[in-house]
């Protein structure tokens, strides 16, 4: 695997920049798709995110964590809860988000980590069905239950008091609001926050904590019999990934103030345990791929109806348009849970390594096509660094 | 090499550019002053209908589809024109709106506030709508109204009862149409006392949001009044499916009223277990256990089937009543989908008629004119006699009908009964007794 080879920096300083320059420039290449709008956008870094560092976990040290959502609503709720009691600031929300969530991690982790495979899988799962559980009952002055967590007019904002306006305060940096420049503003936000996260996840995993915690993956007993103590490693991995996940969640409320528990539910675990698969685990980038394939399914195709589906195949002769429509109906719209199901199997059958080893097999492709005719396939990058 | 020449083209070119660069920050600015969304010169204005397709209150959902597609029918004069032909004042002219054809966009809430936020706002980011309406539960329509607030961009709260949406989570861009708990309360008072007498033990089931919290306050408040006792209220999860564990206690409680606060699948699947457990069969205190549903509609009548019989509640309409206005909503409905309307769907094509007009009043799309043309609009031929908007909270003034569970049914449709239809002075109060303020007008 990839990860295993040393690669050169160099190579991953050009990674970063085009990963950066791709990340920045979404509005403008989403467009075509449909998904250049902020929201959406916002949902493709902020989930990036959050699959990014359930991959730290899951890609590097093969612990299948069933309950990431849980750090994702803690986030949440802190970030809703300095907005109402702190300032409208969004530094104090991120970074309490980001915390709290880690101090759950901590929690979570010390008893999840003494057992690993399925059992790890289900302690953490359990764990967060109980968060979920508990934000609807017994913490609902917290969490404020099914209603979700919301800001309100008389909230103290001990730090903003004075410049009060009339209606809701919106979330802002420095005066800045995240829908400012038609929402690009929020997006910008985020999308920053996303080149941070994966340099530091490039950083982990090209570091000698990043190995060991491959080694961990590939064998956990031989690691242990060379008198390594494999537990602090493990929990390490698991908090950060579970500050990144908080970091995702109060990035959420961030974008928008409300915190609802069913961000919690472990229907929310497995999408980013899907995210990552589907995308490729171990991966650098792979984790980012899926949460934007997902969210791009989540959010375009379940949007699409009947009148949408017969503008589409208007082209056709009417009998054949009709035909069409009532074909792919049942996949859109409602339907885009079974696209997506058989877009699932597809990959993990044909593609085990997720949507990265397609690219990867493309790329060999290319190159074995080209190295047969010139041989400097790999000239070319380098002369691009120059 | 040309030699530099300046040629009269050349400049008029340059100062044409300079113009354009000096002129830049202005075209923003005015920008900024504009609406979101403005059509401007487009053929076509978009409407987006944010219903629950899937969760406990999916069928409200679908029905609430069915009206909006019949309202933008009816709007861009296609059909037999329903409540055009009844509403009065009406500026609709069966051209669409000010001209333009009216198209809508659909998103699924999923009752859940997230992903009704997140199909909201891709409506109003993406698909450029004007007004976003919709939603059968009350946490999602406070979620999406104080999200359209700060996007500028108008709500027509579908089915929604919580006195908050109008109370104290109210917003100058959400307007409400159905009534509210607290008009429940009001109206279900004097019928419960009369048919149940004034020394009764109460025990309330309430569904765990907003919505549940303000009904279990307004009923209690109201039965309290009359000189009841209240027992004991238990908060349910709104995704509960099985209720025994809540019934159960209720049975040992000493109490003879059950009331439930529930709604949609949560109301027929409790309903349907309290009587299974045998409560509407048992005596307690000498006297006939009785079960009441404060918020009741058609389609969780025909869920719950029989057991609904002979239960009373209230509703902000019924396809029985006999104006002209329910009629001709009934026929255009029933002769479009083979079967009569739900409230859910008389609230949302009414919502979506009032937005309509209301534009056309103001002559504009603007939300701002567009707002303060609904303010205070007073209108009747809509099935529920004359009825107000409100200045002052955005909440619709008019009759409140009292049902009972129709004992002896003439079709699979006819379940309700009306008892009473209790006028509006009866079920009015001072906005100010919930607290809230509606915000900006620009945002």
């Amino acid at each position: 695997m990839s990860i295993l080879s040393m690669q050169s920096s160099r190579k991953d300083v050009v990674l970063m920049i085009a990963f950066a320059a791709a990340v920045l420039a979404m509005p403008i290449w989403l467009e075509p798709f449909g998904a250049a709008y902020p929201d959406l956008m916002q949902k493709f870094a902020i989930f990036g995110i959050f699959a990014i560092g359930f991959n730290i976990l899951f890609g590097l040290t093969g612990y299948l964590s069933f309950g990431h959502a849980a750090f994702l609503g803690v986030g949440s709720y802190t970030a809703v809860w300095m907005f109402k009691l702190l300032s409208m600031n969004i530094i104090p929300a991120l970074i309490f988000g980001t915390l709290i969530a880690g101090l759950f991690a901590v929690l979570i982790g010390f008893i999840s980590l003494r057992r690993s495979g399925i059992y790890f899988s289900i302690l953490t799962l359990a764990f967060a069905q109980m968060s979920y559980n508990m934000a609807y009952s017994v913490l609902t002055p917290i969490t404020n239950g099914e209603t979700g967590l919301q800001l309100a007019q008389d909230d103290p904002r001990i730090f903003d008091a004075a410049a009060e306006g009339s209606g809701l305060p919106l979330p802002e940096l420095f005066g800045v609001t995240m829908q400012d420049f038609d929402g690009l503003a929020g997006f910008y936000i985020c999308g920053i926050l996303l080149i941070i996260a994966f340099y530091i996840s490039l950083r982990i995993f090209r570091s000698p904590f990043g190995m060991k915690l491959v080694a961990i993956k590939s064998n956990q007993n031989r690691m242990g019999y060379t008198g390594f103590n494999t537990r602090p490693y493990l929990l390490v991995a698991f908090v950060i990934s579970g500050m990144y996940a908080g970091l995702a969640g109060s990035l959420m409320a961030v974008t928008d103030p409300l915190a609802g528990a069913e961000r919690m539910q472990w229907t929310a675990s497995g999408e980013v345990v899907l995210m990552t698969i589907l995308g490729g685990v171990g991966t650098l980038i792979g984790p980012l791929l899926g949460a934007g394939l997902i969210k791009y399914f989540e959010n375009i195709f379940s949007a699409y109806n009947e009148q949408i589906l017969h503008d589409i195949f208007s082209f056709l002769p009417e009998f054949l348009e009709n035909f069409m429509v009532f074909i792919v109906n049942p996949f859109v719209g409602e339907g885009w849970h079974l696209t997506l199901g058989a877009l699932f199997m597809v990959i993990v059958i044909f593609l085990p390594g997720g949507i990265m080893e397609g690219v990867n097999r493309l790329i060999a492709w290319v190159k074995r096509d080209r190295s047969g005719s010139s041989g400097d396939g790999k000239a070319k990058p380098q002369a691009s660094e120059g | 090499m040309s030699e530099h020449k300046i040629s009269r083209r050349g400049v008029l070119k340059a100062g044409a550019a300079t113009g354009m660069a000096l002129s830049t920050p202005l075209i923003f600015t005015s920008q900024a002053h504009a609406f979101r969304n403005d059509p401007g010169d487009a053929k076509s204005v978009k409407f987006g209908f944010n219903v629950p397709q899937t969760g406990p209150y999916s069928e409200e959902g679908a029905d609430e589809l069915r009206a909006y597609k019949l309202a933008v029918k009816h709007i861009n004069g296609e059909g037999d024109g329903g409540l055009l032909n009844t509403m009065k004042p009406l500026s609709l002219k069966g051209n669409g709106v000010l001209g333009k054809k009216v198209e809508y966009v659909t998103g699924d809430t999923q009752t859940k506030s997230d992903a009704a936020r997140a199909s909201a706002k891709r409506m109003i980011e993406k698909d450029g709508v004007l007004m976003v309406t919709g939603g059968s539960s009350s946490g999602v329509a406070v979620a999406v109204q104080s999200l359209c607030q700060e996007m500028g961009t108008i709500f027509m709260a579908g089915l929604t009862h919580s006195n908050d949406t109008t109370g104290k989570d109210k917003r100058r861009y959400g307007f409400r149409h159905f009534f509210n708990a607290y008009m429940s309360g009001a109206a279900l008072g004097p019928v419960l006392e009369k048919e149940y007498g004034k020394d009764r033990r109460a025990y309330h089931l309430t569904a765990d949001y907003n919505w549940g919290w303000t009904q279990e306050e307004s009923i209690k408040n109201t039965t309290e009044g009359l000189g009841w006792e209240t027992v004991n209220t238990v908060r349910t999860p709104l995704t509960a499916v099985d209720f025994s564990q809540y019934i159960t206690p209720v049975l040992n409680s000493g109490a003879d009223v059950l009331i439930l606060n529930h709604y949609g699948k949560n109301m027929i699947n409790s309903l349907t277990q309290a009587v299974q457990f045998g409560l509407r069969d048992k005596q307690v205190n000498g006297k006939n256990f009785e079960i009441v549903v404060p918020l009741f509609s058609r389609l969780m009548a025909q869920g719950a089937g029989k057991n609904i019989q002979g239960i009373l509640g209230t509703t902000n309409w019924n396809w029985s009543l006999q104006d002209a206005g329910s009629q001709a909503f009934v026929k255009s409905f029933g002769a479009e989908y083979g079967f009569p309307p739900s409230q859910a769907a008389h609230t949302c094509y009414v919502q979506a008629l009032l937005y309509a007009n209301a534009c056309e009043m103001a002559g504009t799309f603007n939300p701002v004119n567009v707002i303060k043309a609904l303010e205070g609009f007073k209108f009747d031929g809509m099935g529920n006699g004359p009825t107000e908007y409100r200045a002052a909270d955005h909440q619709c003034f008019k009759d409140v009908l009292v049902v009972r569970g129709n004992e002896n049914p003439s079709s699979q449709f006819d379940l309700l009964k009306v008892v009473q239809e209790v006028p509006r002075s009866q079920v009015e109060y001072d906005p100010a007794i919930f607290g809230g303020e509606l915000g900006p007008y620009e945002v």
